[in-house]
């Protein structure tokens, strides 16, 4: 089956902010990691993740020393190693989630060596053919970024770019200057627990972020429950649910669904 | 004797984005780039600064005992019969390895900059144990990671790293061993990263800290070139050094990077032999070891084909590392240095030759820099110089040694 998608790559994030944006609210961009708990629980869980209304992917390809993970992704992404997961494989599974009909935006999320060892350009051109739409990595900041910045946009890929409440003014400018698709914002620490609020600093570190640049941003930090996501669905473009959603899919997949259904809810109202 | 405890030419390597040719850089996470921006700017503060240089110079002689002698080996060069032996004596300096050169500097940095956590990875443990040394010399907090595997081999360091006052951090993820302890001492630090100071402890990572790891060890070669002069009339026509990650061999490589008629010789851990695929000699197994990106810096890196970091084996903590400083990696390309391996039944003899014939009990790591030299020595004329870094002692692998032969 072919990709029946009309929007492909950068336009289609777009689309997705956009959209979110029309319904007052934030887009949500669950991460899952390929081959956890096995290559077909993993797409399972995509497909229930996408049926209950998630807007966009992260597809996590695993890999073997994962230094910006906490322990429940790299326990994850060492049982999806051990599955015999690959970077091709990863790129099948989005061939098959496309087929499937998911038409969601999916940006392709791993460390660099698997990439390099891949091959960057071909790695960029064979993941647009399978249906991804763009691609982060968590340990390329933008002055290492050349390998892939060019076959990105020679595709129409977003190649996101970190920032973090330690970036200064000029990494600020960096990434709003080099980054395609939105910038990813990760917090020091993880909220844990209900708030009444967000943290001032993180509130005070977008506003900041909103006066240097009009790309989405997009909130990853240990968001893992519906009031989470109701909070910073006021604030962002978008963000991202990680280790709340690899946890159920350790226990089950309709456990991915409950999760990914009161998220979704959460913040449609 | 020089005063000179950090040598550095405007010339040298790394560029302004921290490479040495294509290796190197800066491939981590953004929340630290900032810390290596301050990193990196407090370090060209402190080292324009000459009170740093005092300071570190003044415990360098009175705390750790350098400059640490040069030894004639006099009866090994003669069972040898070949080419005259000199050992650099860096198991002499205070904790029993060079590691203590580069804690002390980094330390001391730390200090300067008002941080007052200190964290830091260990293999063999000597790393660990120089840190936690010098963080109880500065009254610094100190939490060193272990693999659970080096845990076990190396005991008596995890005993002096307590001693000391440090907290030992087990680390059971992965192959449980130096590349594990730095996966998680480099996550403590993403999230720490205000408060904490991370001491590496070889020249690998992210810029700057393979220029800083050099600089701090560079007076290894710095004392040894002009001893070596003294004591053998000429420069030696070879240098040898293990490399594990490589802080020793660069430490005593710098200082004779402008000798041409010196070669440079680094030695990886052969494990059990190179067709056997449990060892950790990156420069020797091209089948399996490439450039590639690990731990925040572009080297050689042994990984499968699907760019998975290989899980690697040697007798010696120290050396079990699937990459290697990228100033190696440059060094190589630019046939400045040559690298050769010593497998875990080279070194353990080596360590027993060096225990019989000197009195001196190698650490296992530099147990393979006399291997090469035992190798190399009888194809040499008697006029001709080697000069091996002793980078430590051998009584923390007594364990290990007594398990394969026996006591």
């Amino acid at each position: 089956m072919t990709n029946l998608r009309e929007i492909h790559g950068l336009a289609a994030l777009d689309k997705m902010f956009a959209s979110a944006r029309a319904q007052g609210r934030a887009a949500f961009l669950p991460y899952f990691p390929i081959g956890y708990p096995t290559y077909q629980e993993s797409l399972a869980a995509v497909e229930a993740i996408a049926d209950e209304g998630a807007d966009g992917f992260e597809i996590g390809i695993p890999f073997s020393d994962p230094i910006a993970d906490g322990p429940t992704i790299q326990a994850a992404t060492q049982v999806a190693l051990e599955n015999g997961m690959t970077v091709q494989k990863c790129l099948d599974a989005v061939r098959t989630l496309r087929a499937k009909g998911i038409s969601q935006p999916m940006l392709m999320m791993g460390y660099a060596n698997p990439l390099v060892a891949y091959g960057t350009d071909q790695f960029v051109r064979d993941a647009r053919a399978a249906g991804a739409d763009g691609l982060i990595v968590p340990d390329l900041p933008p002055e290492e970024a050349a390998m892939f910045a060019d076959s990105c946009a020679r595709e129409g890929m977003a190649l996101v770019f970190f920032l973090a409440p330690t970036s200064n003014d000029r990494r600020i400018a960096m990434a709003a200057e080099h980054a395609t698709g939105f910038i990813y914002v990760v917090s020091l620490t993880g909220i844990t627990g209900a708030r009444a609020q967000l943290p001032t600093y993180l509130t005070d570190f977008i506003a900041r972020l909103r006066s240097r640049t009009d790309k989405p941003l997009v909130l990853g930090f240990g968001i893992s429950t519906p009031e989470h996501a109701r909070q910073v669905s006021e604030l962002m473009d978008g963000f991202i649910v990680g280790s709340a959603l690899v946890r159920a899919g350790g226990e089950s997949v309709a456990a991915v669904r409950g999760l990914a259904g009161s998220l979704c809810e959460a913040i449609r109202g | 004797m020089t005063e000179l405890y950090i040598r550095r030419d405007l010339t040298d390597l790394p560029d302004a984005r921290g490479y040495f040719g294509e290796f190197g850089g800066r491939f981590v996470p953004e929340t630290i780039i900032p810390a290596l921006d301050e990193l990196e700017g407090a370090y060209a503060d402190a080292i324009a600064d000459p009170s740093f240089h005092d300071e570190l110079a003044h415990l360098q002689r009175s705390y750790t005992g350098r400059p640490t002698p040069v030894s004639y080996a006099r009866r090994l060069s003669e069972r040898l019969g070949g080419a005259q032996i000199y050992l650099k004596r860096e198991d002499l300096a205070h904790t029993g390895a060079h590691k203590i050169n580069n804690a002390l500097g980094q330390g001391l940095l730390a200090k300067r900059m008002g941080k007052r956590r200190i964290i830091a990875e260990t293999g063999a443990g000597q790393h660990g144990v120089g840190t936690a040394t010098a963080m109880a010399l500065l009254g610094l907090e100190c939490h060193v990671y272990m693999g659970t595997v080096d845990i076990k081999r190396q005991q008596p360091n995890v005993f002096r790293m307590k001693l000391l006052g440090a907290e030992v951090i087990p680390v059971t993820s992965g192959s449980r061993t130096l590349k594990d302890a730095i996966n998680e001492a480099m996550r403590d630090w993403v999230t720490n990263v205000e408060t904490t100071f991370y001491l590496l402890g070889s020249a690998l990572g992210p810029h700057p800290y393979p220029m800083m790891v050099r600089d701090f060890q560079s007076v290894i070669g710095v004392e040894a070139r002009e001893q070596i002069q003294e004591m053998a009339g000429q420069l030696p026509d070879a240098c040898i050094a293990c490399v594990g990650g490589g802080s020793n061999a660069i430490g005593m490589f710098h200082a004779f990077r402008d000798d041409e008629g010196t070669e440079l010789i680094g030695v990886e851990a052969g494990g059990h032999g190179i067709e056997s695929r449990e060892h950790a000699a990156r420069f020797a197994d091209l089948d399996i070891s490439r450039p590639g990106i690990l731990h925040g810096t572009r080297s050689y890196v042994m990984q499968d084909d699907d760019g998975q970091i290989m899980e690697t084996h040697s007798i010696s903590a120290g050396l079990d590392y699937p990459s290697v400083g990228p100033e190696h990696a440059h060094l190589r390309q630019m046939e400045r240095a040559f690298y050769t391996m010593a497998t875990d039944e080279e070194a353990l003899e080596a360590f027993q030759v060096l225990s019989k014939t000197e009195g001196i009990i190698p650490a296992l790591e530099s147990s393979h820099a006399l291997a090469e030299a035992i190798k190399r020595a009888p194809t040499m004329p008697r006029d001709s110089v080697l000069l091996v870094n002793l980078s430590g002692r051998g009584d923390k692998d007594l364990d290990t040694v007594i398990g394969v032969l026996g006591s």
